[in-house]
Order: C-alpha cells, then sequence, then structure tokens
C-alpha cells in the first residue's frame, strides 16, 4: 500500500543527474586513513612485517642449523670470517640463528595465546555485559577468582602436572589472559547496551545473539584491536619472563627470552649473546607499542561514535 | 477509523534502586510512572508533555513492552502484551515502532544505512530476497525525503535531521501501526524540527498511523496533536483535546506549562503573565502526598495535601485530575 509513494522533487533531480549509487565511507575506512598517517605506526608496521618474514625465511638462508655446536668457534665474537655473523654462544651454537628460530616461537606464543584470550574473552565479557544481573556478578566474581590465582604458581602447578610442554605456555598464558580482555569487553558492552540503537534493534523484535554479533561486537572491535595490539607484546614478555625463569620452552627449542636468560649468564664474556636476541626482543615490543598507539588514536571512539 | 488500536490501563513502572553497602542496603522505589490510563485509536496522535524526569521515556518503553510494568496493563488490540510469550510479543513487535531522541546515537555507527533500515525486514522475513529488501528500503528512503542512491553510506556522513529521517524509515520499513516517538525533534534544530514534524504528519496521513508524540515543549506538540497528555511525577495531570488545552486547559500545572512556552514577539513576551510555579520538580522519589503538584500549585487547597485526584472525565469529554477542575478558569490568553 506505500510502496508507490514517491517524492516527485527528488525523482527527476536524481534521474537528471544519472546519480548512482553514492560509495559511503566506513568508520574503518576512516580509521584506516588516519592510521595511515601516523608514522611510527606505519614504520613499526614495515618493521614488524620484515622481523616476521625474516623469522620465518631466515632459517632456511642460512646454512647452520641452530642446534649444530661449531667446536672451531665456541663463544667466538661476531665476524665476516667464520660465517657466524652475530657470533656463537658457549657451545658454538650460531647466535642469529637461534635468534630467529627463537622468535618464531615467540611471535607464535603472542599471537596464539592472543587469539585464545580474544576468543574466550571477547564471548565471555559480551555475553557478562549484555545480559546483566546475576549471570553478570556470577560471571566476573569468577574472573575474580581466577584473577586472584598467583600467576607463577598456577604455571608450576600445571608443570608439575602435566610436565613441561610448549602447549602448555599457550594454554598457561591464555588462561590468564583472558581476564583482563573479558573485563574491558564487559565494560565497553554494558555502556552499549544502554545506548538508543540496541533499544532500537531490541524493539524491532531482534534476538538477543543476534544483537550481540551485529551491534555489539562490531562496536567493540575498535577497543578490542587496540587492546590486542598491546598484549602481543605482553604475552611475548611474559613467555619470555617464564623462559628466563627456566619455566618455558626447553632446548634444544629456544625463545627470546631463554636466549636472553643464557645471555645473560655469559653477558661479561660474551655480551653478544644478550645483546642479540634482546634487540630483536625490544624491537618487536616497540613495534607492536607503537601499533597499538597507532591504533588507539586511529579508532578513538571520541571522534566518530 | 476510530478504532481503538491501544489502551493502557493503570499502568506503572517502578524501579527499585538500591544504595549503601552490602550489609544492609537501603531500597528506594522510584515511580517513574505511576498509574497512566489512556486510549489511542488508529489514526490519531497522542500528544505527552511533561518536564524532564516526568516518567515520559519510561512510559514509552512501557507502551512497546520494552521495560516490564510495575502493575497495568497495556492492551493493543485487546491483547496484554505483557501477557504474551516471547515469541507472540515478537510478532506483535512489526506493529509496534519507536523514533528516538538522539538520532545519531539510535543509528549503529558501523552499519551502513541500507542495513539499518532492512534489519528489521532480515528479522522478520528471514527469507525475503535481497532484491525486494534493496527496493523496500529505497522506497521508504524516498518516502521519508531521503535519496535513494545514499543507501551505501554510513550514519556519520548524514546530518542530524537527516539521521532521523533514517530512524524514521526504519520504524516505517514494517508497515506499522503505531509508532512511539520519543522526543524526536528534542535533538534538532529548530528549523529541522518542523521539517521532522511535517513529514511525520503527512507520513500519518498516508499510513493511518497511530502516533504517540512525547515532547518536553508544548508548542511542538500543538501542531500534530489531536489529543495531548500532559505527566507530572509519573502521573497524568490533564489529557484533552488539542483545542480545549490550549484555550482553557483544566489543571493549573498545563495553564502553567502553556505560560511558559517562549514567545518570539517580544512586546507580547511582556504581556504574558508569570507562570506561578514556583521551586523545581519534587524527586520522583519521594513525592508530595495527596496530589503530586500540590507543593508547587498557585492554587492548591488543604484537600489537595491529603487526597489524590482520580483522572475524572469532564464534560466536554476531557479528562484532569485536579480537585477543582470545575471551578477553576484557566483560558489561556484573558490578560493579553
Amino acid at each position: 500500500m506505500t510502496k508507490t509513494t514517491d517524492t516527485p522533487a527528488i525523482d527527476p533531480f536524481e534521474a537528471a543527474l544519472g546519480i548512482s549509487d553514492d560509495k559511503g565511507r566506513s568508520p574503518w575506512e576512516d580509521a584506516w586513513h588516519r592510521l595511515l598517517k601516523n608514522r611510527a605506526a606505519v614504520y613499526s608496521a614495515y618493521i614488524m612485517a620484515f622481523m616476521i618474514m625474516l623469522v620465518l625465511l631466515g632459517p632456511l638462508l642460512i646454512s647452520w642449523e641452530s642446534d649444530f655446536t661449531d667446536w672451531d668457534h665456541t663463544s667466538s665474537p661476531p665476524s665476516l670470517q667464520s660465517g657466524h655473523w652475530f657470533g656463537t654462544d658457549s657451545v658454538g651454537r650460531d647466535i642469529l640463528v637461534r635468534t630467529l628460530e627463537g622468535g618464531r616461537i615467540s611471535l607464535l606464543v603472542g599471537l596464539v595465546a592472543t587469539i585464545v584470550s580474544l576468543l574466550i574473552g571477547v564471548s565471555y565479557g559480551a555475553t557478562a555485559g549484555y545480559f546483566g544481573g546475576r549471570a553478570d556478578r556470577i560471571m566476573m566474581r569468577v574472573v575474580d577468582i581466577i584473577y586472584a590465582l598467583p600467576f607463577l604458581f598456577f604455571i608450576i602447578l600445571l608443570m608439575v602436572v602435566f610436565g613441561r610442554h610448549i602447549l602448555l605456555i599457550f594454554v598457561a598464558i591464555g588462561a590468564i589472559n583472558w581476564l583482563d580482555m573479558a573485563r574491558i569487553v564487559r565494560g565497553q558492552t554494558l555502556s552499549l547496551k544502554n545506548t538508543e540503537f540496541i533499544e532500537a534493534a531490541r524493539a524491532c523484535g531482534v534476538g538477543d545473539w543476534a544483537i550481540i554479533r551485529r551491534h555489539i561486537v562490531p562496536n567493540l572491535l575498535g577497543v578490542v584491536m587496540v587492546y590486542v595490539t598491546l598484549t602481543i607484546p605482553q604475552v611475548i614478555l611474559i613467555e619470555s619472563f617464564l623462559s628466563f625463569l627456566g619455566l618455558g620452552v626447553q632446548e634444544p627449542m629456544s625463545s627470546w627470552g631463554a636466549l636472553v636468560s643464557d645471555g645473560a649468564q655469559d653477558m661479561e664474556s660474551a655480551p653478544w649473546t644478550l645483546i642479540v636476541p634482546s634487540v630483536f626482543l625490544t624491537a618487536t615490543l616497540y613495534c607492536f607499542n607503537f601499533i597499538g598507539d597507532g591504533l588507539r588514536d586511529a579508532l578513538d571512539p571520541k571522534d566518530h561514535f | 477509523m476510530n478504532e481503538r488500536v491501544l489502551r493502557v490501563q493503570d499502568l506503572a513502572v517502578h524501579f527499585k534502586l538500591r544504595e549503601g553497602g552490602l550489609i544492609r542496603p537501603k531500597t528506594h522505589t522510584l515511580k517513574a510512572v505511576d498509574g497512566v490510563s489512556f486510549d489511542l485509536n488508529a489514526g490519531e496522535t497522542l500528544g505527552i508533555v511533561g518536564e524532564s524526569g516526568c516518567g515520559k521515556s519510561t512510559l514509552a518503553r512501557a507502551l512497546l513492552a520494552l521495560i516490564k510494568p510495575t502493575r497495568g496493563r497495556v492492551l493493543w488490540l485487546g491483547e496484554d502484551l505483557n501477557k504474551l510469550d516471547e515469541e507472540a510479543l515478537r510478532k506483535k513487535r512489526q506493529d509496534l515502532q519507536i523514533v528516538f531522541q538522539d538520532p545519531l546515537a539510535a543509528l549503529n555507527p558501523r552499519m551502513t544505512v541500507r542495513d539499518i533500515i532492512a534489519e528489521p525486514l532480515w528479522t522478520f522475513f528471514p527469507k525475503i530476497a535481497r532484491v525486494q529488501v534493496d527496493e523496500r528500503v529505497r522506497g521508504v528512503m524516498k518516502m521519508v525525503g531521503l535519496l535513494p542512491n545514499q543507501v551505501n553510506r554510513y550514519p556519520h556522513e548524514f546530518s542530524g535531521g537527516q539521521c532521523q529521517r533514517i530512524g524514521i524509515a526504519r520504524a516505517l520499513v514494517l508497515n506499522p501501526k503505531l509508532v512511539v516517538c520519543d522526543e524526536p525533534v528534542s535533538a534538532l534544530d529548530v528549523s529541522i524540527q518542523a521539517q521532522i514534524i511535517n513529514l511525520l504528519k503527512d507520513l500519518q496521513k498516508k499510513l493511518n498511523l497511530s502516533l504517540v508524540f512525547i515532547a518536553h515543549d508544548l508548542s511542538v506538540v500543538k501542531h500534530i496533536s489531536d489529543r495531548v497528555m500532559v505527566m507530572y511525577l509519573g502521573r497524568a495531570m490533564e489529557i484533552s483535546c488539542r483545542d480545549h488545552l490550549y484555550r482553557r486547559p483544566l489543571h493549573p500545572y498545563t495553564s502553567a506549562l502553556i505560560k511558559a512556552v517562549p514567545v518570539p514577539d517580544p512586546k507580547l513576551a511582556r504581556l504574558a503573565s508569570d507562570t506561578g510555579l514556583t521551586g523545581d520538580m519534587p524527586s520522583p522519589l519521594s513525592p508530595p502526598s495527596g496530589c503530586v503538584f500540590h507543593s508547587r500549585c498557585p492554587v492548591s487547597i488543604t484537600r489537595c495535601e491529603l487526597e489524590v485526584p482520580a483522572l475524572r472525565r469532564m464534560e466536554n469529554g476531557d479528562w484532569a485530575a485536579c480537585h477543582r477542575a470545575e471551578e477553576l478558569d484557566l483560558t489561556i490568553g484573558k490578560t493579553g
């Protein structure tokens, strides 16, 4: 009954100009353009991309194996002559190859643990925040209780029960990190829940899960993305810390944290064993932090929300 | 035409507020809406006015069963909305829509206009063809005065007035029978306000909509309403025909509100009498005894402090909740 109603003022005008559909610019595109203007973030992204390539492809190009011990060159300083460009450690293993392979583990831990915390944290936090009331109170108390567990104690307990395994590190870090994510997401959801567009959706009869999926989560993503880029370095650091304490990866596998730990022991006689992995580690952390900062500025909710 | 579609009986929404520690929390009851009754006919507009915090928006949400009432009933075509199960209520929502106050906040910033307007369609007709959705969305956009070629744009690319049109388009896309407008023009410029009000008026005529139009400004309501309800502290003070209400209000609060409407001509403004109101609205947490308005009423008597006045039907068919409604003559403009 209403489909044929026209506003005559618009039609001929539109037809005369032959206007086709406008291309809208989404808040994501806006944020992307702002991000590209942030030099520190853009350069950091390039460096990170380069670092990832290096870590993935580097060990294939270098002729040394990471577990090969060169008895002619133990604790030898960086030199082009010996072929160990960044030197060797006390048992004659090439530092560069070990650093690059350790980087694989460090970045993998960062990525996997972050994804785990992202998936659990977002769904848990959004559910608690959206449904509120008693469900929220119970769910957040659970978070508080897990939060109160001493982290190291928890890890040592896991090690004792299951033995040392790289998977355990993913599990342990992921299990702790989603708590922060859940809290942040819950807080955001609480404020989103009362906005009028959510109410409009409810008035249209949209179901709860569809509202969470279509309205809440997309509006959380900005905050979540920023938090993710800041979580990755945090996780890498936790893994390094664990490895430094001897709770992390095991020989012959290595990670940046384990290498720094080894290097620290030979700091006086062979400083390069400490410096090389440290430079890689800190460069990565800086890059992620700059990217995170850039994203936060680009996605600033005050701008277009 | 004059079939009754909505019937509200003694509707009350109370909120429980907790204050204090874990051990012995004090609970207060905030009576946001307290015993409101009215009827609405098909194609009719009921304006609702009142100061901020008098329960207008809560009433709007209770009408659409977005908030559960503490007491009373909302009958839509004879059925109590709050007695329906979830699925049946969801079906009813097709007929009942809402337009919000803040046009930008009412639109999801991450969705295109097409997705925003089409969402109710997808919700109620999940199997509908894309082409049909697109056609319908563009049709509604034209109807509310938007360019249909802007379907791919995002809310932040529109002005406030345009955003409000998008909100109206979303409300109309399912051909509802009742649209509740919760202060749809308060956030807009005056010039845009007129456009939106005229748009709503036109659409109402075209689609035979029933409107509940909420505002805190009597002059806005005047142009669109058939009848006007005046609210104060969660209660209806007066429900009158528009023409009666603006000429000879029945309730002293209505007359004070009418006198408070700013007059653009300074010469006339000087003639306009004082509203007679003193002080602020009392807290809804501790409303005055008797008539809730007696603490600010210029013509209150002892009876007003003791006895709650019922909303009574007057001789001319209007309703007023004032003990002195018959004896007072509050005709507007006697002095100017």
